[in-house]
């Protein structure tokens, strides 16, 4: 849709505002940043409410009557279910730490990008419809009026957040953006405002438990073609079981991983190290969405799409669940699924099957990530690994925004890469760890129509990893997500090409020593390992990590 | 346009307190109704607010994790950033209120030559420290005008802060500070293109009535010097609930209690509640025990979902050719 622009010109970015008041820039919805609308039969799969047509070009929105007050009436109502939302909407100063700390107004330079604008957005509203101050002395006192005008700035700039909390680690009162956008986009969805590259998803995980919409057998299928590929390129049959009742353990993923490149090699990777490790787990065609984008449409939505994994766990009566690699996924389960849900009475405190290790950090939820499982299995031995056949590769860590703020997993990815990778390298320290910057696509915004969006919102993490791809030659940037690795191979060719993207567990499985395996001068991807094909070469000295 | 009309309201307010004050009827008006009525104002508002936003559930339990969450006992744990211990979320708050730790994290991004750059930058951290900090031992020291005896670590306070016996009588360290924190604060809002973008005149007038109240208190001490014993006999008054007037009070003591008035009345209903909400935010308030511990949610409501019943009616055949187990043939 957008003119085609070369990353010199994207680059051509002023950081610094004009001097018009913001209220008075008025908005601009542009082709190439914002995203297709949601269809209206996607919305009533799941009954949600107001499903229209409608454009974000066209200057009627077709909003349902009474929109205002169905907004207004709305914003009371979560004012009144949420202290963070109310204090949020009350004790901003507007310092502007926040301001430059968003990957979206790093790059874009668009100044409401600032997450203090963002939040003004809605707190204008708050101010003007809300406080006897904002009512009487209008802008004077910082208040606006919801008119169709504002309400498509609002619509604009809450598909232009990622929710990925960077802004709120920096806020001395943690105001947190993310917050502000999740009950922002709660009442666009109640004018039937989503976009439908979250509303398709929501609805196909609903009825088929997938994003993609994937049935049963096909979801089965595909696994297969991936276990077929294990075959030919490690020499290892395997045949794991589906919605298998009495199993140990349940392992859910999103399914991103099951269908396309690179996940698909972190798919593999967990079925090589379950199948090498003898684990007692099955796999479930009804939970088969780790992700979760309900949470990017509502916090109801997102409790009916996560209430299939306790679900599907206590009908096929496995002690715990484990989760594979993915971001939002994790924010969900870690701070959202254990008040979603009731406890599971039949499941059972977690415990590593393998090496006996208790996960008490998880003995409530019951549910383990895989990179807490997998490193718990390095420390004590049980995975035979060579880190040489992953020599070819210069490794760097890209923190995912919602395991590193909204969980805090930072070590364990380390640690595992650390083991089974012989070149690991640092991005620059206040772009990794819980100053991560986002891929630039999370939170639903993977679309292919705001793909200018994506690319400018994905410059600063690519922007550092070209730094230690230039210094270090770092080749691969591993991450322990889904989207990031939907996403990053994108926003790496266009700012960093000769970058590759994978799962920290795909890594894993590269260097995983397994019982009858075959020569392994193959990678997972099926390309020859260099220096092990054909004949086997000895295997280089060891660097430092 | 806000720094205007924020200025133009200082200086109104300003006015009216100078006329007030020189017109001996209306004394009694400005030093005893006013500062009386602000103070209520402030208290009734302040607890107000807080109890308006304690009155909202905390739903889910959302802390901002800035460090290693507690994990495999092996796995060093980042104890205050990532907190999952009551001690923990005390050491952490206990971080932000007294250090402003999360302002103290900032970072300066330029994009220079297509590379971005991050550098520390502590200067509003700096400036927002001095500034809290100033008008703390400033406003502690104002006790000994209100508390008699004075007290103990009123005088200690006092004795230090003037240390330097610079000037005749000698001037506060904290009184420095603070004008020139408040200055430096009010500058960012005008110099820095990104931060005088987002400035509201909610944002200037504050600024305003704080270097007011600071420049009235310095010229009562140093220019038009206001007979100290009266205003003790003023504030003793006051705090002691039996308020007399002392005629030989000057303008610009009355310029400057109103001001302070304006400011105490102005608090609950700004943006300086932060000094409240700070405490309550649960970005920063709660434990990191979500996996270990349930959190509850008072308006919980069973989530309607897409049941494994419903599901395996919807595909039994695609599963059963596909050889999925079922529940019912």
């Amino acid at each position: 849709m957008a003119k085609e622009l070369t990353p010199q010109e994207m680059l051509r970015i002023d950081l610094s505002p004009p001097t018009q008041d913001w209220m008075d820039i008025p908005v601009e919805i542009k082709p190439g940043i914002y995203c297709y609308p949601a269809k209206p039969e996607k919305i009533e799969i799941v009954g949600m409410p107001n499903p229209h047509e409608w454009n974000p070009l066209d200057d009627d929105w077709n909003l349902p009557e009474g929109w205002k007050e169905t907004f207004l009436e709305g914003m009371r109502e979560r004012l009144d279910k949420h202290r963070s939302f109310k204090i949020f909407m009350d004790i901003c100063v507007r310092c502007g730490a926040c301001a430059d700390k968003c990957h979206f107004f790093l790059g874009s330079g668009d100044p409401k990008n600032m997450p203090v604008v963002r939040g003004e957005l809605i707190r204008s509203i708050y101010r003007g419809e809300f406080t006897k101050a904002g009512k009487i002395l209008g802008r004077l006192a910082g208040g606006r009026k919801l008119t169709e005008e504002v309400l498509k700035e609002i619509w604009s700039y809450m598909f232009q957040c990622t929710e990925c909390r960077r802004c709120s680690l920096f806020c001395p009162y943690g105001i947190d953006t993310a917050e502000i956008t999740i009950i922002g986009r709660e009442l666009l969805n109640l004018l039937g405002l989503n976009i439908n590259w979250i509303q398709e998803p929501v609805a196909n995980c609903y009825e088929t438990g997938n994003h993609l919409g994937l049935l049963p057998h096909t979801f089965v299928q595909n696994i297969e073609f991936l276990l077929m590929d294990i075959e030919e390129f490690v020499g290892i049959k395997i045949e794991p079981s589906f919605n298998r009742k009495g199993a140990e353990i349940l392992f859910i993923t999103p399914s991103g991983d099951v269908f396309a490149e690179p996940g698909i090699y972190t798919l593999m990777g967990y079925l090589m190290i379950f199948e090498h490790i003898g684990l007692d787990y099955t796999w479930s065609t009804y939970a088969c969405e780790g992700g979760n984008f309900g949470f990017f449409t509502s916090l109801e939505m997102a409790q009916r799409l996560n209430a299939k994994m306790y679900h599907e766990a206590e009908r096929l009566g496995v002690k715990w669940i484990l989760g594979g690699e993915c971001g939002h996924m994790w924010r969900v389960v870690h701070q959202y699924m254990n008040t979603f849900n009731k406890p599971v009475p039949t499941m059972e405190e977690p415990v590593s099957p393998i090496t006996g290790t208790k996960f008490e950090n998880a003995k409530s939820l019951k549910m383990v990530h895989m990179s807490e499982f997998t490193a718990d299995l390095i420390k004590h031995g049980k995975l035979n690994l060579d880190p040489s056949r992953n020599d070819h590769y210069k490794v760097t860590f890209h923190d995912s925004c919602n395991p590193s703020r909204g969980m805090g997993m930072f070590e364990e990815p380390r640690y595992i890469i650390k083991n089974v990778c012989n070149h690991f390298y640092e991005m620059p320290e206040n772009t990794i760890r819980e100053q991560t910057f986002c891929c630039g696509s999370g939170s639903g915004l993977n679309a292919g129509e705001n793909m200018e969006l994506r690319l400018r919102g994905g410059l600063p993490r690519a922007n550092a990893a070209k730094y230690v791809h230039e210094k270090y030659g770092v080749n691969m940037l591993a991450n322990v997500c889904a989207i990031d690795r939907a996403v990053l191979p994108a926003s790496m060719e266009y700012w960093c090409p000769e970058m590759q993207v994978a799962g920290v567990s795909e890594l894993v499985a590269n260097a995983l020593i397994m019982e009858g395996e075959g020569p392994r001068t193959m990678n997972l991807r099926g390309e020859e390992i260099p220096g092990r094909a054909p004949a086997e070469e000895e295997s280089e000295g060891n660097e430092d990590v | 346009m806000g720094i205007i009309v924020s200025l133009g309201a200082v200086l109104a307010i300003m006015v009216v307190a100078w006329i007030g004050g020189s017109i001996s009827g209306l004394q009694p008006i400005f030093g005893v109704l006013v500062p009386y009525a602000a103070f209520a104002v402030f208290l009734i508002g302040f607890c107000r607010k807080v109890v308006y936003w304690a009155k909202s559930p905390v739903p889910f339990r959302i802390p901002t994790t800035a460090g290693q969450e507690v994990s495999l006992p092996w796995i060093k744990w980042a104890k205050l950033d990532n907190p999952s211990t009551t001690a923990g979320v005390i050491g952490r708050m206990f971080l932000e209120i007294f250090c402003f730790r999360s302002l103290f994290r900032n970072t300066r991004a330029d994009l220079r030559s297509g590379y971005l750059y991050y550098s520390p930058s502590k200067w509003l951290w700096l400036f927002a420290i001095g500034f809290h900090y100033a008008f703390l031992i400033i406003a502690l020291r104002h006790l000994r005008l209100f508390v008699h005896p004075i007290p103990g670590f009123v005088e200690t306070l006092d004795a230090v802060d003037g240390m330097f016996q610079i000037g005749i009588p000698p001037i506060y360290l904290t009184d420095l500070l603070f004008i020139g924190a408040v200055t430096a604060l009010f500058c960012r809002r005008i110099f820095l293109s990104k931060v005088r973008f987002i400035s509201l005149p909610a944002d200037y007038f504050p600024l305003f009535l704080l270097l007011g109240i600071g420049i009235t208190g310095l010229l009562m001490r140093f220019v038009f010097r206001v007979d100290i014993v009266s205003v003790k006999q003023l504030a003793n008054g006051l705090a002691s609930l039996h308020p007399t007037v002392p005629d030989n009070l000057g303008a610009i003591f009355f310029i400057h209690v109103a001001l302070v008035s304006t400011l105490f009345a102005y608090f609950p209903f700004s943006k300086l509640m932060h000094m409240g909400g700070v405490f309550m935010s649960p970005t920063r308030n709660l434990a990191n025990t979500n996996r270990m511990k349930r959190h509850e949610n008072p308006w919980w409501t069973p989530p309607k979902f897409h049941t494994y019943e419903e599901y395996e009616d919807m595909y039994r055949d695609l599963m059963k050719e596909a050889g999925l187990p079922l529940e019912r043939e």
